[in-house]
């Protein structure tokens, strides 16, 4: 058992084990927190695949700005009370049952499969700012630019739906 | 490492994010499990472009076109992350509660 195999293990277990954390605790700050260590391991599964730039990126935009967001609106509802209400808990392990039949079927599916690929670990150019920066400015620059007015768009939606309605109040 | 068990990964974590969904009725805990599910996916895209950087016919190039959709899929999460966190204040303003239980209004 190598050294990477054993970083694949413990950042799967790592990542498995907050993301159902992240769903069972009652507070929502605490589910913020428990998510925010499930990217810090998928970004430590990107840097063992050598895709250094997407490991900066989803630290910085995900774990930094996007979780950020989020607590900093929990803590503006002032959430962190025990708000969750009354509980079926029928309809919940509806839920489980289901999720859990999904996750059986496509793993018993994949086990079947007979051909074996290998993914590339460690190394590679595939995943360097050089190789990307130069796919993203020759093949896609035309949805590059067109994310820059999504991102316009999502900026003025996002100013007209949190503004304050005076005339029906 | 075998794409096998990058596959298992990523469909465990999908999964928990899509009983998330199902199981939790506060809307800030369902729109994060969507962000679960979203890396998830970009996850499973990652190691499908290291398998293909192992093909020697193909360029690093080709074999980069998985990480450019991560990325443009990060971009989409972030303005989606806006806008339905601006809904989410939004609807916790009038009806002073963030619970879906209770909003079906659209179902009367």
């Amino acid at each position: 058992m190598n050294i990477t195999t054993i970083l694949f293990i413990l950042l799967s277990v790592m990542a498995i084990g907050s993301a159902v954390m992240m769903i069972s605790s009652k507070s929502p700050v605490h589910s913020v927190l428990w998510l925010v260590v499930v990217f810090f391991a998928i970004s430590g599964h990107y840097i063992l695949l050598n895709a250094q730039f997407l490991a900066i990126v989803n630290i910085i935009v995900y774990a930094g700005a996007i979780m950020v967001l989020f607590l900093f609106v929990v803590m503006l509802m002032n959430l962190n009370a025990e708000t969750e209400p009354i509980k079926n808990y029928r309809l919940q392990l509806v839920g489980i049952v289901a999720g859990g039949l999904l996750l059986l079927v496509i793993i018993s599916a994949i086990m079947k499969m007979d051909v074996e690929h290998l993914v590339q670990t460690k190394d590679g150019d595939a995943g360097l700012i050089k190789v990307l920066g130069m796919n993203l400015f020759k093949n896609y620059v035309l949805p590059f630019e067109i994310s820059s007015v999504l991102f316009l768009s999502a900026m003025i939606g996002a100013v007209v739906i949190g503004k304050k309605d005076e005339n029906v109040n | 490492m075998d794409i096998k068990l990058y596959i298992i990964l990523a469909i465990t974590l999908f999964t928990i994010g899509m009983i998330g969904v199902l199981v939790r009725r506060n809307a800030i805990i369902i729109f994060m499990c969507v962000e679960l599910m979203l890396n998830a996916v970009n996850l499973l895209l990652v190691a499908f472009s290291k398998m293909h950087a192992l093909n020697p016919s193909l360029s690093p190039t080709v074999a980069s076109d998985a990480q450019i959709f991560v990325f443009f899929i990060m971009v989409v999460a972030a303005a989606e992350v806006s806008v339905g966190l601006a809904i989410i204040v939004m609807m916790y303003r009038n009806v002073h509660t963030v619970d879906v239980n209770f909003l079906n209004r659209l179902k009367h």
